[in-house]
């Protein structure tokens, strides 16, 4: 079985990203889709310490202390970016402006909820971020993760036992072994990866699956 | 003449009691007031609740002040980092106490409280450990928390330019919390890295009007 790797998950995340997308690519693996965005369509960045039009990475030496991004990694600025202070870029996601959100996650539920702030361990610090504004801010939420823990496990599953990011927030899950719609009327194969049948997918899962329509 | 520029960081933060609550603006190390904070651990007031919104990186500004044991209690959305560990030994020795907010939230309280709400009713959360035991309303079919505003005694701020008059510009993503913990604080304390003359910064642009900040401090002038 020929699974995706992380970057192959991230290149397949990024061709459903429209031209004129506002996007916010959450800390972390989400990070990666951004080198994958087509050159030729204008796709704006979001990050929510307080910036719109987010560049790249600067070239070694460039680096500006005062210009990160949310996981603190210096960025650039492209013409015609903005920046603003944390209230208003919250305010962007609350109402529902950013069109796309890509997080990972610990688990998805076929209804769409999501974990991926706390695992819940005992004396463990906790910390939440952005996560929980932008769970319920974006129209879209993707979630890019791989499909099994390493115990093989299904992270895509009928209810969530880690503590809950959002309810009913995501509607598309990409992994290494297929792309799944989730939401009111469970879980869909969109596609397989690299031959994998549905019947391989429903027994690694443990989950009713059934293809899209 | 009104001249809000105070001549030295010391001076800046010497009213500021034991137990007070003090906002400190920033996104980890940007926007961070480190040397307003450096005058403040020496001041050495003590019982702080402190606000912002990790709970300190490396050893310098917030960090110091969490390594000199003079925050009680943390109101913050990300104190877990990898170089947190002086938040993480005194949460771990029970040191001090953790109000965890989602960022978002944390933001749109410390905004309630600059606009002078009662309460707001926020989407986020809902449902969620965060907001456990508090009230909530469905309103037009979707599900809110009710949250209330976070104010503070004082506010110490980084901003990049700043007059006599208190008007303030920021710099890049070091603006982050800056414009809404000025709002929300009693006294705002701003360092400024330069001050330019009354009228020079542009009517249009200045992003914190003077009527939210009580003191600035050059960095230059000391």
């Amino acid at each position: 079985m020929n699974r995706l790797n992380r970057e192959q998950i991230a290149a397949r995340v990024a061709q459903d990203i429209v031209e004129g997308a506002y996007v916010n690519l959450g800390i972390g693996l989400p990070t990666k889709v951004a080198n994958y965005l087509p050159a030729d369509k204008e796709i704006f960045l979001h990050s929510e310490n307080g910036v719109l039009g987010m560049g790249p990475a600067p070239t070694p030496g460039e680096e500006d202390p005062e210009l990160i991004n949310a996981g603190k990694q210096p960025v650039t600025l492209l013409t015609g970016g903005s920046y603003f202070h944390h209230a208003d870029s919250f305010a962007m996601m609350r109402s529902g402006r950013l069109d796309v959100c890509v997080l990972g996650a610990f688990q998805v539920s076929t209804c769409g909820d999501l974990a991926n702030w706390s695992t819940g361990a005992p004396g463990a610090i906790p910390a939440v971020g952005g996560a929980m504004d932008l769970a319920i801010g974006a129209r879209e939420v993707f979630v890019m993760m791989e499909l099994l823990t390493k115990s093989g496990e299904s992270k895509l599953v009928a209810e969530c036992s880690y503590p809950l990011t959002g309810l009913r927030c995501v509607s598309r899950v990409y992994t290494d072994l297929g792309v799944f719609a989730v939401g009111p009327d469970g879980a869909r194969v969109i596609e397989t990866i690299d031959g994998i049948s549905l019947d391989e997918l429903r027994r690694l899962t443990g989950l009713p699956l059934e293809m899209a329509a | 003449m009104i001249d809000k520029s105070v001549s030295s960081f010391e001076a800046a933060v010497a009213d500021i009691p034991d137990g007070a609550t003090v906002m400190i603006g920033g996104f980890g190390t940007a926007g961070m007031p480190d040397e307003l904070i450096d005058a403040l651990i020496a001041h050495g007031a003590r019982d702080l609740t402190i606000v912002n919104n990790n709970a300190g990186n490396g050893e310098t500004g917030l960090a110091a002040l969490i390594k000199h044991k003079r925050v009680r209690k943390i109101i913050c959305s990300f104190p877990r980092q990898t170089d947190s560990q002086h938040f993480d030994a005194a949460y771990h020795a029970g040191e001090i106490e953790l109000e965890l907010v989602p960022q978002g939230n944390l933001a749109a309280r410390i905004h309630a409280a600059g606009n002078g709400l009662g309460a707001i009713f926020t989407p986020t959360g809902y449902g969620t450990e965060l907001a456990k035991g508090k009230e909530t309303r469905k309103i037009d079919g979707k599900h809110y928390v009710l949250e209330y505003p976070i104010r503070a005694d004082f506010a110490l701020i980084k901003a990049h330019q700043g007059d006599r008059w208190g008007n303030l510009v920021y710099r890049k993503t070091a603006r982050n919390f800056g414009p809404i913990m000025a709002m929300a604080a009693d006294c705002t304390i701003a360092q400024v890295s330069e001050m330019v003359p009354l009228g020079e910064l542009d009517p249009e642009v200045i992003v914190t009007p003077g009527i939210f900040v009580q003191r600035l401090v050059a960095k230059e002038a000391v």
